[in-house]
């Protein structure tokens, strides 16, 4: 069995790191579409690359979450990203490659990634 | 129509979100020698009423206000059926619900599990404030995962959103699921 140890030591990292936290303000907030449209378009993948990319570049600033189905189900999987004091971006027709380069891109650097966004898809 | 059973569970387990539930339990069940899969989404949810019920398999019904097409129930019933498996639903408002499913498991239709890891990690992650049991067993052998016991070993410094215990979940799955047989 996977030792829980490993779990006990997330908690013991993120104590130490308690001052460089901030509770949600001012955090990038990137949403993506899970309704069954978004899930059966490849949502989940498209999640777990946000997930995996915030993890491995300890993305402290950056809150990745889920919501139902905005009604453009031919696009999804639909991703919103909303950086403070800016307009959201909407990217439609997202995959876990794309999502890699929206977090270097977009959430790192940002520059928002306009070729995945709604406007520019074809 | 969903390539894999767990992106329908994803979807059914969302539902039991939706419904409020504050526990919702997973159950995978694979019986080689019987040729079955179970797959079982239960909640403590708001439930459903008959009506509801005897409807819920319906392409056309749903809850939602915003549009009159719900996929998700048709969806996992069809996977079900078309191996010569079985769906079912129990439900009382107020005490929750339970989706059923059974498939045949060497069945040639029967889509393949899939990563069942990538559903829970992204369903406990999302939904961080309620509580889910996750259990797979293989011809005997299995294990559980209980994010009330998670949450007691992260106390308040960490969520189950924190996206290093969402890898960690993903891996803890993949893991035992090895250990007990594998996937199917």
């Amino acid at each position: 069995m996977k030792s829980l140890a490993e779990l006990a030591a997330l908690r013991e990292k993120a104590k130490a790191e308690v001052n460089l936290r901030n509770n949600g303000e001012d955090k990038i907030r990137v949403v993506v579409g899970m309704a069954t449209c978004g899930i059966a378009a490849g949502a989940r993948p498209v999640l777990a690359a946000f997930v995996e990319e915030a993890d491995k570049r300890q993305l402290k600033n950056v809150m990745i979450t889920q919501t139902g189905c905005i009604g453009i189900c031919k696009l999804e999987p639909v991703v919103e990203v909303y950086v403070p004091g800016q307009e959201k971006v909407t990217y439609v027709k997202m995959t876990a490659e794309k999502a890699v380069k929206v977090v270097t891109d977009h959430l790192i650097n940002g520059q928002v990634v306009s070729e995945y966004t709604i406007g520019t898809e074809q | 129509m969903m390539p894999e059973l767990s992106l329908n569970v994803l979807d059914i387990a969302e539902n039991s979100v939706r419904a409020g539930a504050t526990l919702t339990e997973i159950q995978v069940s694979v019986d080689t020698v019987a040729d079955r899969l179970t797959i079982t989404v239960s909640d403590n949810g708001c439930g459903m009423t008959e009506e509801q019920i005897e409807h819920v398999t319906d392409p056309f019904f749903t809850t939602r206000t915003t549009r009159k097409v719900g996929l998700g129930v048709p969806f996992f019933k069809m996977a079900a059926e078309i191996t010569g498996g079985e769906f079912s639903i129990r439900s009382k408002p107020g005490e929750g619900t339970t989706t059923s499913a059974v498939f045949g498991l060497s069945n040639i239709d029967r889509m393949p599990l899939g990563d069942m890891a990538g559903t829970m990690s992204s369903l406990i992650g999302m939904n961080p404030d309620i509580d889910f049991i996750y259990s797979f067993e293989r011809d005997g052998t299995g294990f559980k995962l209980d994010t009330r016991e998670f949450r007691e070993i992260l106390g308040d410094d960490v969520s189950l959103s924190d996206p290093g215990v969402m890898t960690y979940i993903k891996s803890y799955i993949d893991e035992n699921t090895e250990e007990c047989g594998g996937t199917v």
